[in-house]
């Protein structure tokens, strides 16, 4: 193949991208188990935190920001799979002349702009409630953009297991998502966290995209900022590696 | 002419089942190939292999010379497919439906505008375009798959039955459609279990059953295949007429009571055995009160080749 038709090859699918990504934001982002795990949850989860603690309501913005992304960005992807799958309009993608790579990578462009586009509410609910101050705007459009892309390719790496309904694989992203926040320092700065949930915490994206928003919003951060970045980059590239080859494994077993 | 879907071997299992067995065959441009075969034969099965929604155990397939595995995209650039469920998006409008299958073939918008606007008009759809596929009846569902095929202007068309469970108007605009654009030059290949929608708009049929395929020919030259099963039919308005007297004329080589005391003789010669009949009947003076020379038509020939017709004889 020359370079040529390899570039418009390229161009060719990154188009098909697009499209895959309009057509979930059309379907999917307004979808109840969207909103419920991607915007009521992070609320809840706001609120039973920040209830009759004594910290200034500032230091906790960065981490509020941090989880509010981790559950949007994370949410669109288990849902559209097994939606499509189960509604049978799976097979009308995959049968397409687009690669899995880019309905996958689809899949993760509308999971990032959901989460990066949500992020927007708990930040300026941050700056306009609270003393928190935007110090580093890059750190802080970093961690959002390059966090929401490793949350949304976990999201659709978790979409990957063929399941009978929607909810069982919402079930399964929970189990994972759940049990990542508590060690990912949002609640307490991984500095402070027992030793056991430091040693764990690195395994954890969030952990990096929260340390680039804490950084963002003049804290000290834990990890150096390049390694956080390169740390969120690497997720992304491995997770969304992994959602090609399980996706492609669920359906060559033909579901 | 060219083959643009060639098979070789092709063979797909589900656990133990074989549910695709070492199928053969090719399609040629500008061809009708119909798949026939009864329920869980591994009709879908076949065309879902080709269209590169499950992969193949085992055997290879081109499409237009493309290697349906190494080279899946390219295989898959010009194919319309219409499968066995009408599988919309249910949420999105009728035209963004449409819309979104030439998104995905890349088909410039102005084109995709012009194709989708002439198709849902051609197809009954224009005037509910901005209605959700949801509130379309299964029918017009089918048609909207249709729609959505045909808008990439594809070389090759997939259905997977088409006509079935759609009312007689649907289910004649979709065959009128198709021949009209393979009279373009499109390419079909259908599968279907209707052995009259095979024979009228096929140009070959292949036969398949427990995943094997039984015959591939031209519908005419599969109902010479069964020379034998050409038939005389008749009914006698007299009591006590004797079937084995008639089942020994010469030239008869089987004979079957059908319902409402028809009887059925096959024979090479219908017109001869038929003549025999009458004096016969003559001679012992039964009254027949009907008679008919009866050709085979692909069902009988689908029955033989699928072995189904073993206990009805
Ligand atoms: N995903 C699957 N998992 C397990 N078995 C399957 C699967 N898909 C098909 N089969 C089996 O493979 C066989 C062939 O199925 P296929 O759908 O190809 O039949 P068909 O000829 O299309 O029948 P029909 O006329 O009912 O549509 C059947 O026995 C079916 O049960
Ligand atoms: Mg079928």
């Amino acid at each position: 193949m020359s370079t040529g038709t390899a570039i418009n090859n390229w161009r060719r699918q990154a188009r098909g991208t697009f499209v895959i990504a309009k057509k979930n934001a059309i379907l999917y982002y307004l979808k109840p188990p969207v909103l419920i795990f991607g915007v009521v949850f992070p609320i809840f989860f706001f609120l039973s935190f920040k209830m009759g603690r004594p910290i200034p309501p500032e230091a906790i913005v960065p981490g509020m920001v941090a989880m509010a992304l981790w559950f949007t960005a994370s949410a669109v992807g288990p849902l559209v799979t097994p939606w499509e799958r189960r509604a049978r309009t799976y097979e009308r993608l995959i049968s397409s002349p687009l690669s899995l790579r880019a309905i996958l990578a689809g899949d993760v462009v509308s999971g990032l702009v959901f989460g990066a586009g949500l992020s927007v509410i708990p930040v300026v609910l941050g700056l306009v409630l609270t003393d928190a101050k935007v110090v580093h705007l890059p750190l802080v459009v970093g961690g959002i953009v390059f966090g929401a892309m490793s949350f949304a390719s976990l999201g659709v790496l978790l979409a990957a297991p063929p399941a009978s309904s929607p909810s069982n694989i919402m079930l399964l992203s929970n189990l994972v998502r759940l049990p990542l926040l508590f060690v990912s320092g949002i609640f307490l700065p991984i500095a402070e966290m027992p030793g056991w949930a430091r040693w764990i915490s690195p395994i954890s994206p969030l952990s990096y995209a929260g340390d680039l928003l804490r950084c963002g919003f003049g804290q000290q951060p834990y990890f150096p900022v390049w390694f956080s970045l390169l740390a969120l980059i690497g997720f992304t590239g491995i997770l969304f590696y992994g959602a090609q080859i399980f996706h492609r494994c669920w359906q060559a077993k033909g579901l | 002419m060219t083959a643009v879907i060639d098979v070789q071997k092709l063979t797909r299992g589900f656990g133990e089942l074989t549910a695709v067995d070492r199928v053969s065959f090719d399609v040629q441009a500008g061809e009708i190939f119909g798949f026939l075969g009864p329920n869980g034969a591994g009709k879908s099965t076949t065309l879902r292999m080709l269209t590169g929604i499950i992969e193949p155990t085992s055997g290879a397939a081109t499409i237009r010379g493309h290697d349906i595995r190494t080279e899946s995209l390219a295989a898959r650039e010009h194919l319309g497919i219409v499968p066995e469920e009408a599988n919309v998006y249910l949420d999105l409008s009728v035209w963004r439906n449409v819309m979104l299958m030439a998104e995905l073939h890349d088909v410039p918008r102005r084109q995709r505008v012009e194709n989708g606007r002439r198709l849902l008009d051609e197809l009954g759809l224009y005037d509910r375009r901005k209605e959700k596929a949801r509130s379309l009846s299964k029918g017009l569902r089918q048609r909207l798959m249709l729609c959505s095929a045909l808008v990439s202007e594809p070389e090759i068309l997939f259905l997977d039955e088409p006509t079935s469970g759609l009312d007689v108007h649907s289910a004649r605009l979709m065959p009128t459609i198709v021949r009209q654009m393979n009279e373009q030059s499109l390419t079909v290949f259908l599968t279907t279990h209707n052995m009259a929608e095979a024979e009228e708009m096929c140009h070959r049929v292949g036969i398949i059953n427990g995943g094997r395929i039984v015959a591939i020919d031209k519908p005419e030259e599969l109902r010479q295949v069964m020379k034998s099963h050409h038939s005389v039919v008749l009914c006698f308005e007299t009591e006590g007429v004797d079937p084995e007297q008639l089942r020994s004329l010469p030239g008869v080589t089987d004979a079957k009571s059908e319902d409402a005391g028809f009887l059925r003789l096959y024979t090479e010669a219908p017109g001869h055995t038929a003549t025999q009949i009458v004096r016969l009947a003559d001679t012992n003076g039964w009254n027949i009160s009907e008679i008919a020379t009866c050709k085979p038509n692909l069902e009988d020939v689908f029955l033989q080749l699928t072995g189904e017709n073993d206990t009805a004889k």
